[in-house]
């Protein structure tokens, strides 16, 4: 593997080998025996052309406790052509020679682009409404370490599924992981030709969540309301959102998760996105850690 | 005078429905004569073309340029080299540049920038509206008067039905077409693609097909209503020419024309991000680019274009969103049309005819014949002959194709002007 653009076209063996050693990881950083020689000498630049504290903050939590030299690059999003500022700032890093490139963007196929002028490995932390592929790891490692597998579960992503590059990220890889996948959401939030990825879409919560093991949400963007594609934040809500009566209609043990940073009373209402049991959105933050750690080691060859 | 004779060639004409291998004569700038055992005048210089084809030099009758304004992208000069490659003698330049062609000085700069080249026409569209801003019309009149050959607003659609219908009505006066970009700009702003699977796993925004079709079935009906006749640019769908069939049978003044693009490539062209082939319209899915062959054989499409739009590498070194759509075309025109051919479903006489008489006869500009007493605007090209298309090695400025890396049947082997040798030998 040379870098991390996308979770489409990665195979079985390549997910699960990610997971099991971002697995070991867990258990290092809770015991804080970290291998901190690991990354010795290695430079990790986090650019990020979006703003992001808690990626970027995990990225670079990774990247030390591996021992990497890690630099925080964030370009204004007030530029005036971010892409002029794509291309100029990759030969500036190009020359300085760094190993790992973490890359947040806000326009799709931007880390494809960069990869293919400098020589680091370059890693996508999000680009546009293309893919998150850490993000989605880390979804899955918690999935898996509460269910044991991700095969035959039936997982509910919800919300809105257009403007969403987790929820991308999350279709390929749980699809390819022999996970049943629905996507559930208003038509105008549901891309097109979305069944064609092999999920199920439902426009209904009540059809949607029956019998699921996991129900992930999405985080609606204030800005969509703007473009008219929901009325308003309370219908959303009504009909949407994620409260105790439409959490019922899952397994009575379903996970809850969300990739953060959350609206409450939104997209999820705050009873559900703190159940002491079920919610295991915090845990999820802790896994992208040992998720990260583990990309970053499979991408730096010793 | 010099004369020059083509020998053993076949002569290729569709407006003179003239398919015969012979030789053929040019004096004085004119096509003299042709047929078989012309003889050989004193001092005539010989082409023997060895079998290959002659026939009409080709007209592309969409083509933008970044002359005026934009010349780091293309001037009339280096489009000049490029068409020449392509046996291509003429060109209808879209009006929508930097400095949009909505004044009667305009539109005779760009006659002239053409002449100065020695071997182009240059035919200016009009702007349709003033500053092809879509909100009210230019002076199709006095466009008309100083040489447009029709109008249009070139790569931005007329948004407002009754525009459109203004439009259609007083360029009736004129006796000139309306050319329309069929897709309707509230579903299209914003988009990068067709709107369908591959965009939603490239995570780019999407335009509905759809939007085409719109556009064609309101502008058939204003058609119809004000007795107008519109012309639809590079169409790319089949639910398009379903209904410009139709329009067609209904006897309505209703004409089109497809680019090579999109009988040629469906929208997995842009996988990996490629934006040489983002175009404007986007290419479409694998089920229209069928439609769009099928229509070259059956007449639904009048005429074929390249629709040559120059860009630079900053214009298209930008993530897919923000990339510049528009592709190179004058180059590759002849050698992708002609891979319908080879591919059977086109016959050669067809595919020429809409490279030369068609688009001649819809833009009423004298080109596109072999008729005795023509300007001998003249392409020898050889059906067989193979090459592959490299960006950065083309003839011309702009290298944006959208076919880098194509291997293509099918190569000019020289061009005439007026006579005059202006490519190859």
């Amino acid at each position: 593997m040379r870098h991390l653009l996308a979770i489409e076209g990665m195979a079985p063996p390549a997910i699960a080998a990610l997971l099991d050693l971002a697995e070991s990881y867990v258990l290092l950083n809770r015991s804080g025996k970290t291998p901190r020689d690991r990354l010795r000498g290695r430079t990790l630049i986090n650019l990020f052309f979006e703003d992001s504290t808690r990626t970027r903050t995990s990225f670079e939590l990774a990247g030390k406790r591996l021992g990497a030299d890690v630099i925080n690059m964030t370009v204004s999003a007030s530029s005036v052509n971010k892409g002029e500022t794509l291309l100029d700032t990759t030969s500036t890093l190009n020359a300085m020679n760094c190993d790992l490139l973490v890359v947040r963007h806000a326009q799709s196929g931007a880390p494809a682009l960069l990869a293919r002028k400098v020589d680091a490995a370059v890693i996508n932390a999000g680009d546009g409404t293309h893919e998150h592929p850490t993000q989605a790891l880390l979804d899955a490692l918690t999935i898996r370490r509460h269910r044991g597998t991700l095969e035959n579960l039936i997982v509910a992503i919800c919300g809105d599924i257009l403007h969403s590059r987790v929820a991308r990220s999350n279709v390929h890889l749980l699809t390819t992981m022999g996970a049943c996948v629905r996507l559930v959401g208003p038509p105008t939030l549901m891309p097109a030709a979305a069944e064609r990825l092999g999920v199920v879409v439902f426009h209904d919560m009540a059809t949607g969540l029956a019998d699921a093991d996991v129900v992930m949400m999405l985080r609606l963007q204030q800005e969509r309301m703007a473009g008219g594609l929901v009325p308003s934040v309370r219908e959303y809500f009504r009909f949407y959102g994620l409260d105790m009566a439409k959490l019922a209609f899952a397994k009575p043990e379903a996970l809850i998760m969300h990739p953060g940073p959350m609206n409450r009373g939104v997209e999820i209402d705050s009873a559900v996105a703190d159940h002491p049991t079920r919610s295991v959105i915090r845990e999820q933050v802790e896994m992208g850690v040992a998720v990260r750690m583990a990309v970053l080691e499979m991408l730096s060859p010793r | 005078m010099t004369d020059t004779l083509f020998t053993r060639v076949r002569l290729l004409d569709p407006a003179g429905g003239l398919d015969a291998p012979g030789e053929l004569l040019v004096r004085d700038r004119v096509i003299a004569d042709h047929g078989t055992g012309l003889g050989r005048p004193d001092g005539a210089e010989v082409i023997d073309g060895s079998g290959a084809v002659l026939c009409p030099g080709l007209v592309d009758m969409r083509v933008g340029l970044g002359e005026p304004g934009d010349e780091h992208r293309e001037t009339v000069a280096s489009a000049a080299e490029a068409a020449a490659f392509g046996g291509i003698t003429a060109i209808a330049v879209l009006p929508d540049s930097r400095r949009a062609i909505d004044d009667p000085a305009l539109v005779r700069l760009l006659r002239a920038r053409g002449e100065e080249t020695g071997s182009l026409t240059v035919l200016p569209y009009g702007a349709l509206t003033r500053g092809c801003r879509g909100e009210d019309l230019a002076e199709l009149g006095l466009l008309r008067e100083a040489g447009a050959v029709a109008f249009t607003d070139g790569g931005r659609a007329v948004a407002s039905a009754r525009l459109m219908r203004l439009a259609l009505s007083y360029a009736r006066a004129f006796g000139a077409r309306v050319v329309q970009h069929a897709e309707d700009p509230s579903l299209a702003a914003g988009g990068a693609a067709t709107e369908g699977e591959l965009a939603t796993r490239l995570g780019l925004p999407g335009i509905p097909a759809v939007a085409e079709a719109i556009i064609v079935a309101r502008d058939i009906r204003l058609a119809r209503l004000t007795g107008g006749a519109v012309h639809f640019a590079h169409v790319t769908t089949a639910e398009s020419l379903t209904l410009i069939r139709r329009a067609k049978d209904e006897g309505l003044s209703v004409t089109c024309d497809t680019a090579s693009p999109y009988f040629d490539l469906n929208e997995t062209a842009i996988g990996d991000w490629r934006t040489y082939a983002k175009l404007s319209p986007p290419l479409r899915a694998e089920s229209d680019r069928q439609a769009v062959a099928a229509a070259l054989a059956d007449g639904a499409i009048d005429a074929v274009a390249s629709d040559h739009a120059p860009r630079d590498a900053d214009d298209k070194r930008l993530p897919f969103a923000q990339a510049a759509a528009g592709g190179t075309g004058l180059a590759t025109l002849l050698g992708v049309t002609l891979a319908q051919v080879h591919g059977g479903g086109l016959s050669l006489p067809r595919a020429i005819e809409m490279l030369t008489a068609a688009p001649a006869r819809l833009l009423g500009a004298p080109f596109g014949t072999l008729a005795k007493g023509a300007q001998a605007d003249l392409c020898l090209f050889d059906p067989e002959r193979a090459w592959r298309v490299a960006a950065g090695s083309l003839p011309g400025k702009a290298q944006n194709t959208p076919f880098d890396g194509r291997a293509l049947e099918g190569r000019v082997i020289g061009t005439w002007k007026a006579g005059r040798r202006v490519f190859g030998g």
